[in-house]
C-alpha cells in the first residue's frame, strides 16, 4: 500500500484533454495548486472542470482560462474573474451554474453511491428548469443527479502514504467530497508523513478515497481579500 | 432615512440568544458588529465555519482561514470547522435559525431576486439559492430603492429570482417591513421618515395598520 508519487508530474500521469476534473477549493483557499501548475505545463484542452470558483485572472483556475484549456466549467460562483467573464459573455467558455450546496452534494453522492437526490435549493428558478420536481412534506424539490470525475484534485495540510488526509482551517471546503468522487484521485499535501503519525480520530478523508499522494512544493497561498483589525484594538 | 451601518443595527436587534445565524456578504456582514452583549449568537459561514470570529489582527491574517467573502477571519472560542456538504447539511436540514442576505429585488410574496442581471451581471448564486429555499427565518437587508430611484420592493420580481415566496422580513434605510398573505405590512419606519415617503417607494401592495411607530436604534 504505497500511494506516493514523487511530484505533480508523475501523479497526474494520464490526465488528457477533453477529461472531467474536479478541483477542491473555495476561492483561492485550500485549492490544488501544484496540480493546476501541471496541468497548465501539460498544456491539455478541452477540459470540463468541476470547481466551486473559477480562481482570479493570474491564479488558481484563471491560469487555466487565459490558456483556453477549458471548455466547461461546473461552478457555483465565478465573480473575481474578468476572463472568466469574457469568455462566458462570448461564448467561448460553456458554464454551468449550481446552487452551492447542490454542487457539494452533487459531489458527494458522486462519491457515495447515489445517482441522484431531491432537494428545495432552486426550485422555481433557472436551475429548476427541465428537472424533475416532487413533493415531499408539502414541500417542492427538484431531482440533482450526482457528480463524478476522471480525476479529483484536492489540496491537504497533511496527508500520509495510504491517502489519509487532514486538512487546515476553511481550506477543507470541497476537497472532502471531491476525493470521494473522483475515479483517480490526486491528494498534494504540505507535510507527507508515514502510516502511523496522523492520529486516526482527526483524520477528515480516509485513504480509502485517495489513489495518489505526494509532497506539494512552493505553495502560495495567495488571500483573496486581506481584512484585518488594527493591532492597537488588542488588549 | 438609515445608512448601511443603521440598517445592520436595526437588524441585530431581531438576534436572540441562542441562535445561528447566517450573514451574507455587504451589509449583512455588518450586523456582527451589533450583537447586543447580553446574548450568544454564533456565525455560520457557508465555506466551513461555525462560530466565525472578528477579522484577525494586522499580521495574524491566515490564507486557511476565511469566510464566505473570502474574507480572512479568526475563530471564536467554542468554533468548529467542516467540509462544505456538511455546511449545506446544517443550511438544508434548517439547523440554522436566521439568514439575512442582501437583494436586488423582493415581491410582495416573498420571491427574492439577488444573482443575476441577464447579459451584464453573472457571478453566480454561490450559497444564496440553497439558503433561500431551506432558511424559516429570512431577513432582507437592502436599500429601498434602487440607484436610478426604482423600488425594488415589487408586485413580481423581474430579475431571474434566487427563490420564491421565503422572505419573512425587510430591513431597509426607509422601513422594517413583514412579508405575509402577499404584501408587505409596514411595521416600522425610519427616524425622520413619513409612512407617505415610504408609499412612495414601495411598488407592491402596501399594508399599512395604524400609527406606525419610529424605530429606535
Amino acid at each position: 500500500m504505497n500511494k506516493v508519487y514523487k511530484n505533480a508530474a508523475e501523479a497526474l500521469e494520464g490526465v488528457n484533454s477533453d477529461m472531467t476534473f474536479m478541483l477542491g477549493g473555495f476561492g483561492l483557499c485550500g485549492i490544488p495548486e501544484n496540480a493546476i501548475s501541471e496541468l497548465v505545463r501539460r498544456g491539455i484542452k478541452g477540459l470540463t472542470c468541476i470547481s466551486n470558483n473559477a480562481g482570479v485572472d493570474d491564479f488558481g483556475l484563471g491560469l487555466l482560462l487565459q490558456k483556453r484549456q477549458i471548455k466547461k466549467m461546473i461552478s457555483s460562483y465565478v465573480g473575481e474573474n474578468d476572463e472568466f467573464e469574457r469568455q462566458m459573455l462570448s461564448g467561448e467558455l460553456e458554464v454551468d451554474l449550481i446552487p452551492q450546496g447542490s454542487l457539494a452534494e452533487r459531489c458527494r453522492a458522486g462519491g457515495a453511491g447515489i445517482p441522484a437526490f431531491f432537494t428545495p435549493a432552486g426550485y422555481g428558478t433557472e436551475v429548476s428548469e427541465g428537472k424533475e420536481m416532487r413533493y415531499f412534506n408539502g414541500k417542492p424539490h427538484i431531482l440533482e443527479t450526482a457528480l463524478t470525475a476522471d480525476f479529483a484534485f484536492v489540496k491537504a495540510w497533511k496527508g500520509d502514504k495510504y491517502g489519509n488526509l487532514i486538512y487546515k482551517g476553511t481550506a477543507r471546503n470541497f476537497n472532502p467530497v471531491m476525493a470521494m468522487a473522483g475515479k483517480i484521485t490526486v491528494a498534494e499535501v504540505e507535510e507527507l508523513v508515514e502510516p502511523g503519525v496522523l492520529d486516526p480520530y482527526f483524520i477528515h478523508t480516509p485513504g480509502v478515497f485517495v489513489q495518489r499522494i505526494f509532497q506539494g512544493t512552493n505553495y502560495e497561498k495567495r488571500i483573496e481579500q486581506r481584512t484585518v483589525r488594527p493591532k492597537k484594538d488588542a488588549k | 432615512m438609515l445608512n448601511k451601518n443603521q440598517i445592520a443595527q436595526r437588524i441585530a436587534q431581531e438576534l436572540r440568544d441562542g441562535w445561528y445565524v447566517n450573514l451574507g456578504i455587504g451589509i449583512p456582514t455588518l450586523v456582527a458588529n451589533y450583537v447586543p452583549d447580553d446574548i450568544n449568537v454564533e456565525f455560520q459561514s457557508e465555506n466551513g465555519i461555525l462560530g466565525m470570529g472578528p477579522f484577525p489582527y494586522e499580521g495574524e491574517e491566515d490564507a486557511d482561514m476565511i469566510n464566505a467573502g473570502k474574507q480572512t477571519v479568526t475563530l471564536k472560542p467554542g468554533a468548529s470547522v467542516f467540509d462544505s456538504s456538511t455546511s449545506f447539511a446544517m443550511i438544508r436540514g434548517q439547523h440554522i435559525q436566521l439568514t439575512v442576505l442582501g437583494a436586488m429585488e423582493v415581491s410582495q410574496d416573498g420571491d427574492i431576486a439577488n444573482w443575476k442581471i441577464p447579459g451584464k451581471m453573472v457571478k453566480g448564486m454561490g450559497g444564496a439559492m440553497d439558503l433561500v429555499a431551506s432558511a424559516e427565518n429570512i431577513i432582507v437587508a437592502m436599500m429601498h430603492t434602487n440607484r436610478s430611484g426604482a423600488s425594488k420592493l415589487l408586485k413580481a420580481c423581474t430579475l431571474p429570482i434566487t427563490g420564491v415566496k421565503c422572505v419573512s422580513k425587510v430591513v431597509t434605510n426607509l422601513a422594517v417591513l413583514e412579508i405575509k398573505d402577499g404584501a408587505f405590512h409596514l411595521l416600522e419606519r425610519a427616524p425622520g421618515v413619513s409612512v407617505e415617503e415610504i408609499k412612495g417607494s414601495t411598488e407592491g401592495a402596501l399594508i399599512v395598520g395604524g400609527e406606525i411607530p419610529e424605530m429606535q436604534l
